[in-house]
């Protein structure tokens, strides 16, 4: 079981500097959504800016702990635009 | 993945603007991420549209091929744009039309 801490963490140590949300969508500890508005997806689709994000999460994900993790990424720019809904 | 079934998939990626790898097809979507997908992409112009129920090869094809664990998954302009909620997101938005016409989405 994880939470939404622990999934944060790892976004950040993936991601330095960037802004992360991260709740339980179904308070079981395994399906999460998070938002991140990060620098680093500066120019990037919004599938490479996903696969950024899973990329940290990915052993979880492997081992089934983590079954599910919806995201909204952002860059700082469009978070301004967007940002929060 | 065989070089053939990579050969079918870069052709109908490249012969097509917007390319719907989806469970059924446009008359009758067997699942409902598939289905919202086809409706996101519809006004924008015609879709083609790949029942990967088909054929496991092409199921499991292209997940490997897209570097992506899920179907539906959306191929717009030759580029790979991700699956349902990508695809919804950029509906909310509006960047879709952008996408189809070739622009670079700003930021």
């Amino acid at each position: 079981m994880l939470d939404p801490e622990a999934i944060r963490a790892r976004i950040l140590g993936a991601l330095p500097g960037s802004e992360v949300n991260v709740q339980d969508t179904t308070g079981t500890g395994d399906h999460f959504e998070a938002s991140v508005v990060s620098p680093a997806f500066a120019g990037k689709s919004m599938v490479q800016q996903h696969k950024l994000v899973y990329a940290s999460v990915q052993d979880w994900l492997g081992t089934g702990e983590l079954h599910a993790l919806a995201l909204k990424t952002y860059t700082p720019e469009q978070w301004k635009k967007l940002g929060p809904r | 993945m065989s070089p053939e079934l990579k050969a079918r998939f870069d052709e109908e990626i490249r012969s097509h603007k917007i390319v719907l790898f989806m469970k059924g097809n446009a008359l009758f979507p067997q699942c409902g991420f598939s289905a919202r997908a086809l409706q996101l992409l519809q006004p924008y112009g015609e879709v083609h549209t790949v029942d990967v129920l088909a054929d496991p090869n092409i199921r499991q094809g292209i997940k490997e091929y897209s570097n992506w664990p899920t179907i539906p998954q959306v191929y717009i302009n030759g580029e790979f744009v991700g699956g349902s909620d990508i695809l919804m997101e950029l509906a909310e938005r509006g960047e879709l039309e952008a996408l189809v016409s070739g622009k670079k989405a700003e930021g």
